[in-house]
């Protein structure tokens, strides 16, 4: 089997917010077609992370790459042109909806941004991703404010769909919604990126609905992937404490570990592992040395210095 | 059960609300009733009343409200009561504890000003007794050192600091009632874990009664007694979170619980219920859940009865005896 | 705090030195000799050139100001060319009267506009309500200068309350005193208030609805404590911001209002400085209404730090 293609890869990704390190080091790499979840509490920095690869907020080191290009080297324009590629959808579909525009001419914008189509077929074919998204075609001429919230964050789906993008990244999409509305959003996603090849990037901090929706899994705390792997084994035999009592802590789980206090300060990172304040195994090694996310064979990668990775790994 | 032990007793209470000028009905019979020591989840989504009758019960409903019913406390009719003395009540027999621990706090008075108020005015502690008691409170929430948090502002916590505040300030008074309204649903799994387990010990150390307002039924079933399940102002079904969970009575109950991702779930797609939740001022004449319902027939023109522990003319698979 | 004060006090100096230089410099390159002013229409070229010399005028602009700034740093701000005397003899007596006035037009605009604030926003659409909106829009549109002949017309001419105008010193009679001002304060006192008003109803309104306001109210404590205790602590931070933009709008209003009144204030010395070229005073009246400004302004800082914790630790 050949290796799978890598759509988008990030290289030791870092952003500081003054002295705050909102992301450190971040290295993962989406693969084409995949669902890929990052999942962290808030302060983990995986909404920054979304943000840095799409460059909407300049990183303070490292790189993305998409389809091979590095796209922090590119200049203002050719980014723009880059961006039709890569779409994103917010938690607040209204913030990034312009209420003094209709339905219709939200979704056909990006299609003249981008010019996307011939002019006159555009309307027809915002008309056709509103019905694609469970919208009537009636909802097109109407404005973002008549809309409930679950199909606001449909709009929202439509227009990015419009610049037929090979990358969708959602930030936390369902959070604000209601559970059955959550569910018909939900599959949605699944029909869509089954039916238009995407990939699609899937940012929560809702374990349940991670599980659901994700093929992999990278979970983050304090600024850096602690955990990496198939859903199956992210969920089902995590490794890394953190990872263990995150899962022990989600709904529906037995309450086996129970993590102590907070999430430090990002302006103040403890040293070696940043988890170590709060890790019920912590030792002394933990407070050195800083442990690298390193592969465990058959695809994982841990960072912490219990992890033992399997011997065909190590060779 | 034990009459004694009944805390609250809820009866036949509805809601209406002036919307577009208009008096519009957002609970309609609502019956509920906890003991001491118990723990019940009001459960539903958005719009449902959930909400609206916590804010009842406590008398802080939002203006030009209309509530009919009997809410008793403790044997007290507290509908009978002028809105002054039923404030001073619900603050001293009820805590309350809201959703959004960043803003249930006020900005710029001290931690240990808003804590020491209620205990000075329903307690007549003075100054140094009370903080003295707040200081005592915070150690119960487990928050040490908190003769420093009490000369502090509410922005230098954070969200599950602030929340222990929350709950310290809701049994500061001594309620025989905690009514808490989505406690956990702005904080991080970590520490809604934490704060879950609090409340649980606070309720057995103090034998609290507790009403739980969720969306999410899953995170209190092991935590509640009991939860009742709203639909559209509606009570639509009662009984054990297990049993709501893994043997639902109502359709809406069943199809809530399957809309929600299951750990360890195999299933490629969920169900979601079709359509929407009815505004409201739209609610449909007989079940308000049948335009959505797939049982659904003729006979669900007409309003059923809540009989059972449901609300239901067809009922799904009878609990097991 | 400290810190926070020291801060504030830098920013005061350009709040008083930059309209000071747009002033000195203003006179100095607007036509008319003050020399020739004030020797009159007899006298000859010599001697204009003569007192020009004296009053170092025949200085190059640079050398004046160097000079002037010293002055000004020394609280040596020359002597009035009209009074012939030291301007830092005659302003305090000026200034005392528009401090005066303005502090107690200030703290009726403060007094009425939060009164009524807080009632229009717990009395939200009642005809209270509704009443107190609409005197606070047609205060707003009535002139300030017209507001006073009214006020001249009913309570000095019509029932005779207040004097029509002039000034009686506290020293002569408090009561007296206080009744030469009154007038001047409400005119200048009330339109302010009507701006207060809708500040405070609506910030009011914004609080009421707070989560904490909701919190406070479950405790079961009493509205009134509510009220004042939770809801009025954050209502006044806007608030206080609004009072210090129309602290400095009653002192630019106070000299129109000292001219129809005839008060001798620091607007009104300004005025007739300014036709007299009396450069030194006019100077001189300046720095007084900057360094009042600037005072005012410093004031506002530390009460919004006051009330708000989180702008003192920041």
């Amino acid at each position: 089997m050949s290796p799978p293609e890598k759509l988008l890869e990030a290289r030791d990704l870092a952003k500081t917010f003054g002295k705050v390190a909102a992301v450190r080091g971040v290295s993962f790499a989406l693969r084409r077609g995949e669902t890929f979840g990052i999942v962290g509490e808030s302060g983990s920095g995986k909404s920054t992370l979304a943000r840095l690869l799409l460059r909407l907020i300049e990183p303070s080191g490292g790189g993305v790459h998409f389809r091979g290009r590095d796209l922090t080297s590119l200049g203002r324009e050719e980014m723009r042109r880059e961006r039709r590629h890569i779409q994103m959808i917010f938690q607040d579909p209204f913030g990034s909806l312009n209420p003094r525009m209709t339905v219709g001419e939200l979704v056909a914008e990006p299609m003249h941004a981008h010019d996307i189509g011939e002019r006159g077929d555009r309307g027809a074919r915002a008309l056709k991703l509103l019905d694609e998204v469970g919208l009537p075609a009636a909802a097109g001429a109407r404005y973002p404010h008549e809309f409930s919230g679950g199909q606001r964050q449909r709009i929202a789906i439509a227009r990015a769909l419009a610049s037929e993008p090979a990358l969708i990244v959602a930030d936390e999409p369902v959070s604000a919604l209601d559970v059955s509305v959550q569910a018909q959003v939900l599959n949605l996603l699944l029909d869509l990126k089954e039916r238009h090849g995407m990939t699609l990037l899937f940012i929560s901090h809702d374990l349940r609905v991670v599980e659901f929706i994700c093929d992999r899994i990278a979970v983050m705390y304090l600024g850096e992937i602690v955990e990496l792997g198939d859903k199956a084994a992210i969920c089902g035999e995590p490794r890394h404490p953190y990872t263990q009592a995150l899962f022990a802590s989600a709904p529906g789980r037995p309450k086996t570990a129970r993590l102590a206090g907070e999430i430090p300060n990002a302006a103040d990172v403890p040293s070696g592992c940043a988890f170590r304040t709060r890790c019920p195994r912590a030792f002394d090694r933990c407070a050195i040395d800083h442990p690298p996310l390193r592969a465990l064979g058959g695809e994982r990668f841990a960072a912490c210095h219990l992890v033992e990775p399997a011997a065909e790994a190590v060779s | 059960m034990n009459a004694l032990a009944t805390i609250l007793e809820v009866r036949g209470l509805s809601v209406s609300l002036p919307i577009g000028g208009k008096l519009t009905p957002v609970v309609t019979d609502m019956n509920l009733s906890i003991a001491r020591g118990e723990a019940v989840a009001l459960v539903g989504e958005s719009g449902c009343g959930k909400s609206m009758t916590a804010r009842a019960i406590i008398g802080l409903p939002p203006p030009g409200a209309e509530i009919a019913g009997s809410i008793v406390l403790k044997g007290q009719e507290l509908t009978q009561l002028t809105p002054s003395e039923r404030r001073r009540i619900g603050g001293r027999e009820i805590g309350f504890i809201f959703q959004e621990p960043m803003t249930s706090l006020h900005p710029t008075l001290s931690i240990g000003a808003q804590m020491t108020d209620g205990l000075r005015y329903h307690l007549g502690l003075s100054r140094t007794a009370a903080l003295e008691r707040a200081r005592e409170l915070l150690d119960r929430v487990g928050i040490p050192r908190g003769r420093d948090i009490l000369a502090g502002h509410a922005h230098q916590l954070s969200g599950g600091m602030r929340q222990r505040v929350v709950i310290a300030m809701a049994i500061a008074c001594g309620p025989s009632l905690v009514i808490a309204d989505e406690p956990t649903t702005a904080l991080d799994v970590t520490i809604q874990a934490q704060v879950l387990d609090l409340l649980a010990r606070m309720r057995e150390e103090l034998g609290l009664a507790m009403l739980y307002i969720t969306h999410d039924l899953e995170v209190v079933a092991d935590f509640c007694d009991r939860a009742i399940v709203m639909y559209a102002g509606d009570r639509v079904e009662d009984g054990q979170p297990e049993q709501c969970l893994t043997r639902p009575r109502h359709p809406y109950t069943s199809g809530l619980v399957a809309a929600i991702p299951r750990m360890g779930g195999t299933s490629a797609r969920l169900s979601p219920i079709p359509g929407q939740v009815p505004p409201v001022g739209a609610w449909p004449a007989g079940c308000r859940f049948a335009p959505r319902c797939a049982i659904a027939d003729e006979i669900c023109a007409t309003r059923p009865v809540f009989d059972a522990g449901v609300r239901c003319w067809r009922p799904l698979a009878s609990p097991a005896p | 705090m400290i810190r926070y004060i020291g801060r504030r006090l830098l920013l005061i100096l350009p709040t008083i030195f930059v309209p000071l230089i747009l002033v000195f410099l203003m006179l100095r390159l607007a036509p008319g000799d003050p020399a020739a002013q004030i020797l009159g229409d007899q006298a000859t070229p010599d001697q204009v050139a003569a007192l020009r010399h004296d009053m170092g005028l025949d200085q190059p602009l640079v050398v004046q100001f160097v000079f002037w700034l010293k002055g000004v740093l020394t609280l040596h701000l020359g002597a009035s060319f009209f009074f012939r005397q030291p301007v830092i003899d005659i302003l305090p007596s000026y200034a005392f009267v528009t401090i005066q006035v303005a502090l107690l037009a200030l703290f009726i605009a403060l007094v009425v506009g939060a009164c009524a604030g807080v009632a229009a926003a717990l009395k939200r659409d009642t005809p209270i309500d509704r009443g107190l909106v609409a005197l606070a829009v047609l205060g707003l549109s009535l002139p300030e200068f017209w507001f006073a002949l009214l006020l001249i017309f009913l309570f000095a001419v019509t029932w005779r309350i207040f004097p029509v105008a002039g000034y009686v010193a506290p020293s002569e009679g408090l009561v007296a005193s206080f009744m030469t001002i009154a007038l001047p304060a409400i005119a200048l006192g009330l339109r302010q208030s009507a701006l207060m008003t809708r500040m405070m109803r609506s910030s009011m309104l914004d609080v009421m609805s707070e989560p904490y306001i909701a919190t406070a109210r479950a405790q079961g404590l009493p509205e009134r404590r509510v009220v004042l205790r939770y809801a009025l602590r954050v209502a006044a931070a806007p608030f206080v911001t609004v009072a210090g933009l129309s602290a400095s709008h009653l002192l630019s209003g106070a000299v129109a209002i000292e001219l129809i009144f005839s008060l001798p204030g620091l607007g009104k010395l300004l005025i007739d400085a300014v036709g007299r070229r009396d450069y030194p005073v006019v100077e001189g009246a300046v720095l007084a209404i900057a360094i009042m400004l600037a005072i005012l302004n410093l004031a506002i800082d530390l009460l919004y730090a006051l009330l708000d914790p989180r702008v003192r630790l920041s």
